[in-house]
C-alpha cells in the first residue's frame, strides 16, 4: 500500500518535471530569437518540410470527408424536406469542427511524428552534441524553425481543407445529387458568420498547431537516445497530441458558444 | 600562462558511479597533449567537461582564465568558437553534403563570400584527403571517412584548441601515418593546442609533447611520451604493451565469474 503511493507520488512528480521541462523549452526556443538573415530560410525549408509536404494528406482527406458529410447531411435533411440546407450544415460543420480538428490530427501524424523522429535521430547520432560545440545553439538552429513552421503551416493547411471539404461536398450535393447550385451556396453564405464561425475556426487551428508542434520539437528533443527511445517519442507525439487536440478542442467549443 | 587548460580536483559521477575522483591536469598551450586509458575509463568524458557540455561535481575546470562550468551561455559559446572537437562518433549532419558540413561552422560564425567559403573548405577537405568526396553525403561514407570529415569540419574555423576523440580508430595504416602527420603539422604550422584520446600508444606517443593515463578515475602516469614509456609503474606498462594480465583490469567491476554462472538472480 505504502508502495504503491510512494509509486503514484513519483509518477505525478515525474510529470510535473516533464511540464516543467516541456515550458522552459518553448520558452528558451521562442525567447532565443535567431536573427533573420538566417533564421528565415530555416524557417521556410520547414514550412515547405511540414505544411507542403503534408498538403497531399490534407486535400485528399479534406475532399473525401466533404463529400461524406455531404451525403450523409443530403440523406438525413431529406427527411425533413431541408435538403436545401446543404451547403450551410457542411460549411459550419467543416469551418467551425472538422477542419481545424481533422487537421490537426492528420499534422499530428504527418508533421508532428517526423519532427519528433529527426530531432531525436540527430540527438543520438550527436549531431545536436557536435553542434554545441560547434557554438551553435540547437535551440535556435534546429527546434526553433521547427516550431515556427509548424505555427505557420497549421492555420493555412487548415483553410486549405476547409474549401477542399466544402468542394467536396458541392459535388456530392449538387453535381451528383442534383440540388440547385445557387441555393447551394446562397444558403451558406447567408448562415456562416466570418467572425463567428471562420475566425473561430483559424484560433483553433492556431492553438492545436501550436500545441501538436511543442508536443512534437519536446518528443523529439528529450527522447531516450536509443532505437526504442525514438520509436516511443513518435508514438507519443501522435497519441499526446491526438488526445491534447481533441481536449484542447472541447475546451475552447465551451469558450466560443458560452457567449463569445 | 603557459597553461590553456588547469583542472583541479575533478571528480565526476554518472548514476552514482564515481568516474573521476578528484583528478588534476594541465593542458600546456601550443603543445600536444595525450590522454590515454582503458575504454571506459572516462576520456570522452573529460573531454565533454572540458568542452562544458557536463558540469563536473566538484573541482574546478579552467580554461584559459574562465571557469567553464560558471561561465554564461553567450560566453560560454564565445569561447567553443576558439575549440574544435571531433566526436568520437563523428556527429556529421546527415542531410547536409560533405562539402556543406565543412562549410557549416564557417556559414554560422563568419561572414565570408561564398568563393572564399568554397575555397576553405577545398584546403580542409584536401588535407584529410577527401576533397573528391566532397558531394557525398554521410551515409555514402565509410566510418574511417566520416571521421576525416569531422576532423576537417572541427579544423574549419581553425580553432586555438583542439579535442580529438579516437582520431586514428578505424584508419587504415595509410590514412592513419597521414592524419597522425597532419595533426602534427596542424600543431606545429598553427600553434595550436591539441588534446588526443587514442587507443594507438605508438603512434600517439610518436608526436606528443606530454601524455595522461587515466584508469578507476584517477591519473596513474604522467609525463613526456619519453619518460612514461620508460617508467616501470606495473600498472601503466600493462597498458602501453597491452599486457592480458596485471593491475589494470580489462573487465567492468562485477561479482566473480563462477559466483555469477551458479547464482540465479540476474
Ligand atoms: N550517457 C551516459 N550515462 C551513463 N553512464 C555513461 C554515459 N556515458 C558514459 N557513461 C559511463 O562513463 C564511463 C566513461 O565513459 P567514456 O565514454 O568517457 O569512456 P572512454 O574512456 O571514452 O571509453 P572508450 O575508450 O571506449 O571511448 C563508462 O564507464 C560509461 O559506462
Ligand atoms: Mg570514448
Amino acid at each position: 500500500m505504502l508502495n504503491y503511493i510512494a509509486s503514484l507520488g513519483r509518477f505525478g512528480m515525474h510529470l510535473i518535471q516533464q511540464y516543467g521541462q516541456a515550458g522552459v523549452l518553448l520558452s528558451r526556443t521562442l525567447l532565443r530569437l535567431p536573427n533573420p538573415r538566417k533564421g528565415f530560410p530555416l524557417v521556410v525549408q520547414q514550412v515547405y518540410a511540414e505544411g507542403v509536404l503534408s498538403l497531399l494528406i490534407i486535400i485528399v482527406s479534406g475532399l473525401f470527408i466533404g463529400m461524406v458529410v455531404g451525403l450523409q447531411g443530403y440523406h438525413t435533411l431529406a427527411k425533413f424536406g431541408a435538403s436545401q440546407e446543404l451547403g450551410p450544415l457542411v460549411a459550419l460543420s467543416v469551418v467551425r469542427e472538422l477542419g481545424p480538428v481533422v487537421t490537426a490530427l492528420l499534422f499530428a501524424g504527418r508533421a508532428g511524428s517526423a519532427i519528433a523522429a529527426e530531432i531525436g535521430l540527430m540527438k543520438a547520432t550527436e549531431q545536436l552534441s557536435s553542434m554545441e560545440m560547434m557554438a551553435v545553439d540547437p535551440l535556435q538552429r534546429v527546434i526553433a524553425p521547427r516550431c515556427w513552421g509548424g505555427f505557420i503551416s497549421m492555420p493555412l493547411l487548415t483553410l486549405i481543407f476547409n474549401v477542399t471539404a466544402v468542394y467536396g461536398a458541392y459535388l456530392v450535393g449538387v453535381k451528383w445529387l442534383g440540388l440547385d447550385a445557387g441555393a447551394f451556396w446562397s444558403n451558406m453564405q447567408a448562415s456562416v458568420d466570418f467572425n463567428l464561425d471562420v475566425v473561430n475556426g483559424i484560433i483553433k487551428s492556431i492553438a492545436f498547431g501550436f500545441v501538436v508542434t511543442w508536443i512534437a520539437v519536446y518528443q523529439g528533443y528529450y527522447a531516450e537516445p536509443t532505437s526504442a527511445g525514438i520509436a516511443n517519442a513518435t508514438t507519443r507525439t501522435v497519441v499526446y497530441s491526438s488526445l491534447a487536440v481533441l481536449g484542447l478542442d472541447f475546451v475552447l467549443t465551451t469558450m466560443m458558444i458560452g457567449g463569445w | 600562462m603557459t597553461h590553456l587548460i588547469d583542472i583541479k580536483g575533478l571528480s565526476f559521477q554518472r548514476n552514482h558511479r564515481p568516474i573521476f575522483s578528484s583528478v588534476d591536469l594541465t593542458i600546456t598551450r601550443g603543445k600536444i597533449t595525450a590522454i590515454m586509458g582503458p575504454s571506459g575509463s572516462g576520456k570522452t568524458t573529460l573531454l565533454r567537461l572540458i568542452g562544458g557540455q557536463l558540469i563536473p561535481g566538484q573541482g574546478t575546470i579552467t580554461i584559459d582564465g574562465q571557469v567553464i562550468h560558471k561561465l554564461k551561455r553567450r560566453s560560454l559559446y564565445q569561447l567553443r568558437k576558439r575549440m574544435g572537437m571531433l566526436f568520437q562518433s563523428a556527429g556529421l549532419f546527415t542531410h547536409l553534403t560533405v562539402f556543406e558540413n565543412v562549410a557549416f561552422p564557417l556559414r554560422e560564425h563568419t561572414q565570408l563570400s561564398e568563393a572564399m567559403i568554397r575555397n576553405l573548405v577545398l584546403l580542409k577537405l584536401q588535407m584529410v584527403g577527401l576533397r573528391g568526396a566532397r558531394d557525398l553525403m554521410p551515409s555514402e561514407l565509410s566510418g574511417g571517412m566520416a571521421r576525416r570529415v569531422a576532423l576537417a569540419r572541427a579544423i574549419a574555423l581553425d580553432p586555438e584548441l583542439i579535442m580529438y576523440d579516437e582520431p586514428f580508430s578505424g584508419q587504415d595504416p595509410i590514412s592513419m601515418a597521414v592524419l597522425v602527420k597532419l595533426v602534427h603539422t596542424l600543431n606545429q604550422s598553427l600553434g595550436l593546442t591539441s588534446i588526443i584520446v587514442s587507443h594507438d600508444v605508438p603512434e600517439t606517443l610518436s608526436i606528443t609533447d606530454y601524455a595522461y593515463v587515466i584508469s578507476d578515475g584517477k591519473v596513474i602516469g604522467r609525463g613526456t611520451a619519453e619518460s612514461i614509456k620508460h617508467t616501470d609503474s606495473a600498472q601503466l606498462q600493462q597498458f602501453l604493451q597491452g599486457l592480458p594480465d596485471g593491475p589494470v583490469p580489462f573487465h567492468y567491476p562485477a561479482i566473480n565469474i563462477e559466483q555469477d554462472l551458479i547464482g540465479e538472480t540476474r
